[in-house]
């Protein structure tokens, strides 16, 4: 009882801590951070992008190390914070793919292209929406948690190959269209700083939803278990 | 060393015996096959002059299909009166067994492709009798059939498992497709043969990496 309460203090804390470096964020953003000289205003997305983009590839890791000791060990808290981070992820790699379109449209001149990088990034997102469909499509929650590890463990492993593949792809049939920021010039000090601050930003709100996330999932699993219980107490 | 490939071949000769009993798989796969180039030609208006350009995507399109619905059945004779739990219950390890399983879908997924091949040599106007074709083949096929065989595995078990495969599987084989058609490509003679040093290892590096993870993780999946 004391540690749950310890517990709630602690998460309402931090999430206090988020609410405030997201207010902090968006005023750096949109106040303090200079306007682009080439792009212009468009250029700000640019804090939102980078931090949802490699925040995803840093949920997907964590998918990957949860899912292995899952398989090795059976600990149902590595399969929870596996599944949390992997819902945060497919959260976060959707926002990166939509806020790098809303850029690459009038800094690219075009909404797509298959880059190396967007297309691993689509293909992230394919391979952890299956890993979150799989879960549900599964005949009980504890296979459901076994093909979930399956895929976050392929998955991964998987990513590299798909990335070199698409650089030698894109080697032979060269990008129609080359922005003038297609290849990302050095930033401006005062750019960078404030990209750090989103940074530790969304790394803090990554961190508070998977550990909100992943505490719901345990009260699903006591829920599940409780029901399972009562109902085997009373035919 | 023949302690550990006797219990494979033995389940890949179950698979062929099965499937040379019915012979049902192997007529539905090849007819929808035909069609889905046939299709293609419409599609994409495929004239002579275009045609070797379209020929490697057409031809890796239809594999992949067919591929994907030739595997989507190989654990549905398995899982039907509890053919998976005898499997499962032979003294052999489950390595064996998801070794047997892939070997029986590569041969099949072969058999097919070596069957539509000259058909479609003779509608796309391409030379079929080549080594790097065939050696291309091979290694986008093995690829196929060792991740397809293990999502395979799982689909058959879940709600709406025709649709679960190719959700899984797809993404997961884009490299393949990407180096069996550029690889293809070069095969036929639309792209330079240098670029088979870059493909070749590409799809075997997929192979070996999943040749051995997927093994693996295939005893978590089948577990009771």
């Amino acid at each position: 009882m004391l540690q749950s309460v310890r517990q709630m203090n602690f998460k309402s804390g931090f999430l206090v801590l988020c609410g405030l470096m997201m207010v902090a964020d968006l005023w750096l953003i949109f106040q303090v951070a200079p306007t682009d000289a080439v792009i212009g205003d468009v250029q700000r997305v640019f804090y939102f992008h980078v931090p949802l983009a490699l925040l995803s590839f840093l949920a997907f890791f964590v998918v990957f190390v949860g899912s292995i000791i899952y398989l090795v060990k059976r600990s149902p808290a590595a399969d929870r914070i596996a599944y949390s981070a992997a819902e945060v992820g497919v959260v976060f790699v959707s926002l990166a793919l939509l806020t790098g379109i809303i850029w690459a449209r009038p800094v690219w001149n075009t909404w797509w292209t298959f880059e190396p990088r967007l297309t691993t990034t689509l293909i992230l997102w394919f391979i952890y929406a299956g890993y979150l469909m799989i879960g549900y499509a599964a005949p009980n929650r504890a296979k459901g948690a076994i093909y979930s590890a399956v895929i976050g463990i392929i998955g991964f492993i998987d990513v590299p190959i798909v990335y070199y593949s698409v650089v030698w792809w894109r080697s032979i049939h060269p990008a129609p269209v080359v922005g003038p920021m297609a290849e990302t010039g050095s930033l401006e000090p005062v750019m960078l700083n404030i990209l750090l601050v989103s940074m530790m930003t969304f790394l803090l709100l990554f961190i508070y939803l998977v550990m909100e996330r992943a505490s719901l999932r345990r009260s699903e699993d006591d829920f599940r278990a409780i029901r399972l219980a009562l109902r085997r107490a009373s035919p | 060393m023949i302690q550990f490939v006797r219990p494979i071949l033995v389940v890949t000769w179950k698979d062929i015996l099965l499937e040379w009993r019915s012979r049902d798989l192997v007529v539905s796969v090849l007819v929808f096959g035909l069609l889905v180039a046939v299709m293609f030609n419409f599609a994409l208006n495929v004239t002579p002059q275009r045609v070797t350009a379209f020929a490697p995507g057409i031809l890796w399109v239809t594999f992949t299909f067919v591929g994907t619905l030739a595997m989507s059945r190989a654990f549905v004779r398995d899982s039907e009166q509890g053919g998976l739990e005898g499997l499962l219950l032979a003294p052999v390890s489950r390595d064996a067994v998801f070794l047997g399983k892939a070997l029986s879908n590569f041969a099949f997924m072969l058999l097919v492709e070596t069957l539509l091949l000259p058909v479609f040599g003779v509608f796309l106007d391409f030379a079929v009798l080549s080594w790097s074709l065939i050696a291309t083949v091979a290694l986008a096929t093995l690829g196929f059939a060792l991740v397809g065989t293990l999502f395979s595995a799982i689909a058959v078990q879940t709600r709406s498992r025709e649709i679960m495969l190719p959700i899984l599987f797809f993404p997961v084989a884009l490299p393949l497709m990407i180096g069996a058609v550029e690889a293809s490509a070069a095969a036929i003679g639309v792209q330079p043969g240098s670029v088979f040093s870059r493909w070749w290892p590409l799809l075997g590096a997929f192979d070996a990496l999943f040749l051995v993870v997927c093994p693996w993780v295939f005893g978590a999946v089948v577990e009771e």
